[in-house]
């Protein structure tokens, strides 16, 4: 108990001092998960809208690969992302491996088809909700897909937070194509990880406790500024 | 209003889905200015043939013609869903929709999306979400939607289907505003004195075909077919 205590105080001292190095790694955490986040989110939010109006031929197939990479182990992703970007492997050249972009690469691999899913999800409910009026109304398919992201806007919104929350939480893959190094590519999670190891839980929890407001904070900022449960919204 | 897209006509129009016919075959013939009203028991077809006549509903034989290419009628219908479907919009957004679809320009969209939020009673509460009415505003608002692009032919699917009283009457009125404006109007029913406050021509339907098809006073007063008169006296055919 004692550990949670101080760490709620440790939390608390760094955030009101606005200690520099927690403000570095808590900014470089933010850039990441919210660059991988808009990238992954540009992906995935027109194919899961795609995927729940139009019918072709794998379809089930598509669908059904995409709701399996939603689990993804972030390890593996790392792994793959760290070959493919390594000296020997095809993008060595680039030398992207141990900075931010190979991580936000790695973030995206692993975010874009849970937003994918759970866009195509939302997507497929108001299709199923709208079909026959807008079929009725003689809408052509791209007046149906703008129709769908406009009207499901809060649900796509919904899909990213989503996603964001798993990228922002992330520890496995950017530590492995990250490499966790001071001022350079250390994050939240990573340097949670890092003074676990070391036995400094108060300073881990600090950091935690940092997280999960920066997470809370994040979401409540968007629902607040899209308005999603304030009067006269659905 | 002149109508161009109208006569409709069906020719042994048939309707399977997975081997079990739907409706078929039925052969009709509507022409302009008439409000014509299709009975029938549940799962007579009543809203098969409605959809078909719409060209929603993929046919498995027969042919469906209208005045005009099927594309070009399509844009003077307009069709109101037994349960009303509101776009997750606010009123005056669910009026503007189908004007936007068609590039109308912003004032008139504004000037007719006013007359009709008037029209509708809803003048107060156009900034509402549309998902928020009751049923029976919902169903006002529906057509009101259906109307303000001023289409040639409206069908209804029992657009008063679960109204109360107040409700039917308003949807009522503006229907015999539309019919007196001259749109064509095509709609399914189970009320009966519905039928005969509105109809001027009836098609009564009985598995999947047309049994009676006429004016509405020689329909309602001696039909010739014993299920239409069973089903007038109020009796239950199946």
């Amino acid at each position: 108990m004692s550990d949670i205590y101080d760490g709620l105080i440790s939390a608390f001292w760094l955030m009101v001092t606005l200690d520099p190095e927690l403000m570095q790694i808590s900014l470089r955490s933010l850039q990441v998960s919210l660059t991988a986040l808009m990238i992954a989110s540009a992906i995935a939010l027109p194919l899961g809208t795609f995927l729940a109006i139009r019918r072709f031929r794998y379809r089930r197939l598509t669908i059904s690969l995409l709701n399996a990479l939603m689990g993804l182990p972030p390890v593996v992703v790392g792994l793959i992302v760290y070959i493919l970007l390594s000296r020997s492997g095809p993008f060595g050249v680039l030398g992207l491996l141990f900075t931010p972009t190979a991580m936000i690469i790695a973030q995206v691999v692993i975010i874009t088809p849970l937003i994918a899913s759970v866009t195509h999800q939302a997507m497929r409910e108001l299709w199923a909700e709208y079909h026959d009026l807008l079929i009725s109304l003689n809408t052509s398919q791209g007046q149906r897909i703008r129709t769908l992201i406009w009207d499901g806007r809060r649900n796509l919104l919904t899909a990213a937070l989503a996603g964001f929350g798993r990228a922002i939480g992330e520890v496995g893959a950017i530590m492995i194509v990250g490499g966790n190094i001071e001022n350079a590519t250390r994050v939240l999670t990573t340097a949670i990880a890092l003074e676990t190891g070391k036995g400094d839980f108060a300073l881990a929890l600090a950091l935690g406790f940092v997280l999960i407001t920066l997470a809370i904070g994040i979401n409540i900022a968007i629902h607040w500024l899209s308005r999603t449960e304030s009067e006269g919204r659905w | 209003m002149v109508s161009t897209v109208l006569p409709l006509k069906l020719d042994e129009v048939f309707v399977r889905r997975r081997g079990k016919r739907l409706i078929g075959p039925v052969t009709a013939e509507l022409g302009p200015g008439r409000l014509t009203m299709i009975l029938g028991p549940n799962g007579s077809g009543k809203t098969t043939l409605l959809r078909v006549m719409h060209g929603v509903e993929r046919l498995s034989d027969g042919q469906v013609t209208w005045a005009v290419p099927q594309t070009e009628a399509q844009h003077h219908q307009a069709y109101v869903f037994q349960t009303p479907i509101m776009l997750r919009r606010t009123v005056a957004d669910n009026l503007r929709y189908p004007l936007q679809l068609v590039g109308a320009p912003t004032a008139e969209i504004t000037e007719k999306v006013e007359k009709w939020g008037a029209r509708i009673g809803l003048q107060d509460r156009m900034k509402l979400q549309a998902t928020r009415l009751s049923g029976g505003e919902k169903q006002k608002l529906a057509l009101a939607r259906a109307l303000i692009r001023d289409p040639q032919v409206l069908f209804l699917d029992e657009p008063c289907a679960s109204l109360d009283g107040a409700s039917t009457r308003d949807i009522e009125s503006l229907l015999t505003g539309a019919l007196s404006a001259g749109t064509r109007i095509i709609m399914t029913t189970h009320d009966l004195g519905q039928a005969r406050r509105l109809a001027q021509d009836v098609i009564f339907m009985l598995h999947g075909t047309i049994r009676e098809q006429g004016a509405a006073p020689g329909v309602f007063d001696a039909p010739s077919c014993a299920e239409l008169a069973a089903f007038l006296r109020g009796d239950i055919i199946a």
